[in-house]
């Protein structure tokens, strides 16, 4: 089994301790993944705003580095549903098919792909929030919307709940979204801010001093939001929890 | 060339102002939470939205032999049937009805689909006298403002608003916002000129084909007083509100009210078919864009039957109000509807939203709303109707995240800016983000130096 390992534009820059962790999680569950080095970005920034032009070429360029992978693990849920449903400005080859096929977000790959059953090195005695991010709550099925009267599951609960004495909760309002929506976060600040906030005053409320989400963009907003509000909620993507370095 | 409408700017003021706000979003997540739990007592409810989405699928791709079936049961009890292409020819044919009646005042129950056409500016513009029925949109036309909601048209007001409004239009008392006393009020008045009324308008939710029978849903009983007690009826129809079967209609009805607010059914779920002894009917058809619709890659969007569940669940919608919006469809279904209407004016609607997904999820016809929203971006950028702010970031980003090369440039520039700009400027008003967050504490090293660093050199045992 070929695994790579993408880091999404974001992570790389502003909260590599989401890849460090999520790279290191795969090493000791003793696979070999590869750093897909020369990969930029998977196009969903200009997709999002209606450039298909523009991300027809980031898409193009992503995928030339990208082909011969069984599995393209991803620490982020909007990439991964960029590839595997909104990657379709670049010609839809039988190679591109591949690797959106191959294009897999960290939580789907450990509990669908590879089974993740323990994960005895981890211990985090806290009571957290988990936030399933928009994407991969409602366009990768990792758990089920509060919207669809489907049997429940969770897949981020799932893995969080095989870390030592972890208690997995959540805000009152489950799964409203926090506002982030990638550039939406700038050219509507306002009602992007009123989410954010909205979704840290729920935490607090309900008395959550830890947050976590297999969504690192979500918890970037809702963190610099919580810090400018002056709440004390420590944010931590899943891997950090289930690799054992959030303390 | 049509004014734009910036839906972020009035949402912002609509946010700034935190008792509205803050009563729109509670009421609507209220709606939203009754709706998830009159949905969850039925086990079958996934099956009935895939039913009534197939069973709106089938209407609209047979259209032309349904609306024909409709039209000939209407005919044959004695309804007279009118077709109208554009908002214009409705406008015009419902004033010739009531101009040959000598109708100076009516009487109008709640539609979106007259709405859609400005008819009740164009009647009174031509000197007719119409009171709407529903209360919350008499509170709308009393206030001489758009609705908020397709359902609720009064939703982001407060009941200190409803006393303000009726004491300066109906004369009660300011100090009074009791809702009992404030709906005693309305009903006083619209008592008296639901007896003057000579002519009484309606929209309908679902029109049968197979019986002709227009069925129209309402909670305050307003429209079946309209509908019953002038001597003249007249009822506009969206081309799209057709369903085939009388069998079809419980599964309708079963989904509509749950979805829009909560409850299992509408309060009166009215079934017209033929004119009362003495009355008279005219059902007024209305294309208006419609058929072109159909035939094009946002055909779903038709399958819509209105019952703003997609708002109540919209995040954004939530916390600015359909009011922000400045259209006559708002909320999730106004991005997906509107620019078909003219894409200049409504350019700026499909931006409104995170991407949440919550609306497709809700919508219990399966509009495809989320798709929707994204395929209306594309079409405002291909067609020059983006914002010079949006084509900027756009050049920067592609040339930026092209490749790792220029990507590794621009994050040591970003974080050079982050780790030295004074925070007298980093959280100034130049930087946007600043206003509701603060700056994200830049990292030591990005994934990559630590990947150069430690991973690629070890062995993969000693990393633990």
């Amino acid at each position: 089994m070929k695994i790579g390992f993408f880091v999404p534009c974001y992570i790389d820059a502003i909260a590599p301790q989401a890849a460090i962790s999520s790279f290191k999680l795969l090493r000791r569950l003793g696979l070999d993944p590869e750093f897909i080095e020369s990969a930029a970005c998977c196009g969903l920034p200009m997709k999002d705003m209606g450039y298909a032009r523009t991300a027809c070429k980031v898409e193009g360029a992503v995928a030339s580095h990208m082909a011969g992978y069984d599995h393209i693990v991803m620490p982020s849920g909007i990439c991964a549903d960029q590839f595997r449903n909104h990657f379709e400005d670049v010609p839809q080859t039988p190679e591109i098919k591949q690797i959106c096929h191959a294009a897999v977000d960290l939580v789907t790959f450990l509990h669908d792909i590879i089974r993740v059953d323990s994960l005895p090195w981890a211990s985090f005695p806290h009571r957290v929030a988990l936030h399933n991010g928009c994407h991969s709550l409602r366009y990768l099925n990792e758990a089920r919307p509060s919207e669809l009267m489907i049997p429940d599951f969770s897949k981020a609960a799932d893995l969080l709940n095989l870390v030592d004495g972890i208690e997995v909760g959540y805000a009152t309002r489950r799964d409203e979204c926090c506002g982030f929506g990638g550039t939406f976060a700038i050219w509507d600040k306002s009602c992007s801010g009123q989410q954010g906030l909205d979704k840290v005053n729920d935490y607090a409320r309900n008395g959550f001093r830890y947050v976590t989400s297999q969504d690192m963009s979500c918890l970037l907003h809702q963190s610099c939001v919580a810090r400018k509000f002056g709440l004390d909620i420590k944010f931590y993507y899943i891997a950090e929890i289930l690799n054992g370095d959030a303390k | 060339m049509s004014r734009q409408v910036n839906q972020v700017k009035l949402g912002a003021e609509f946010i700034a102002d935190t008792p509205h706000r803050e009563s729109n979003d509670r009421c609507l997540w209220a709606a939203r939470m009754r709706r998830d739990k009159v949905a969850a007592t039925l086990p079958e409810w996934e099956q009935m939205r895939d039913l009534a989405s197939g069973i709106k699928e089938h209407a609209l791709s047979h259209l032309d032999e349904y609306l024909v079936q409709f039209e000939e049961n209407l005919a044959s009890r004695g309804i007279i049937v009118h077709w109208a292409e554009t908002a214009e020819d409705h406008n015009d044919i419902v004033l010739d009805i009531l101009r040959s009646h000598h109708v100076a005042t009516l009487t109008k129950g709640k539609s979106m689909t007259m709405d859609e056409c400005a008819m009740r500016e164009h009647l009174e513009s031509n000197g007719i006298e119409v009171n709407e029925s529903d209360l919350g949109e008499r509170i709308q036309q009393l206030d001489n403002q758009r609705d908020s909601h397709i359902v609720m048209p009064a939703i982001h007001k407060l009941r200190t608003d409803v006393a303000r409004i009726f004491a300066e239009k109906l004369g009660s008392d300011p100090a009074n916002d009791d809702p009992t006393y404030l709906n005693s009020v309305m009903r006083a008045d619209m008592r008296k000129r639901y007896v003057k009324a000579q002519a009484g308008m309606i929209g309908c939710n679902y029109a049968v084909a197979e019986t002709g029978t227009i069925v129209m849903c309402s909670n305050e009983g307003d429209v079946d007083i309209c509908a019953t007690v002038p001597p003249l009826l007249i009822v506009t129809i969206g081309i799209e509100k057709v369903i085939p079967k009388q069998s079809d209609l419980p599964l309708f009805l079963r989904l509509l009210s749950r979805s829009s607010l909560g409850y299992d059914i509408t309060q009166y779920t009215s079934h017209i078919s033929a004119p009362a002894p003495g009355q008279e009917i005219h059902v007024v058809m209305l294309d208006n864009g419609r058929s072109e619709r159909l035939g094009q890659s946002y055909w779903p969007v038709l399958k819509c039957m209105r019952c703003g569940t997609c708002m109540n669940t919209c995040p954004v919608f939530r916390r600015t109000s359909g009011i922000s919006y400045d259209a006559n469809y708002m909320g999730p279904l106004g991005l997906a509807l509107m620019p078909s209407y003219d894409l200049h004016r409504y350019a700026r609607l499909p931006f409104s939203c995170t991407h949440c997904g919550s609306c497709g999820d809700v919508c219990p016809v399966k509009v495809p709303l989320p798709e929707l929203i994204f395929y209306w971006r594309q079409v405002v950028v291909e067609n020059q109707q983006s914002l010079i702010s949006h084509d900027l970031e756009e050049g920067l980003m592609g040339a930026a995240l092209r490749n790792s090369t220029n990507l590794q440039h621009a994050e040591k520039l970003g974080l050079w800016a982050l780790r030295h700009t004074p925070s007298a400027i980093a959280e100034s008003g130049i930087n946007p983000w600043a206003e509701w967050h603060s700056n994200p504490v830049p990292p030591e090293q990005t994934f990559r130096e630590w990947y150069k660093d430690n991973a690629c050199h070890n062995d993969k045992k000693t990393d633990k």
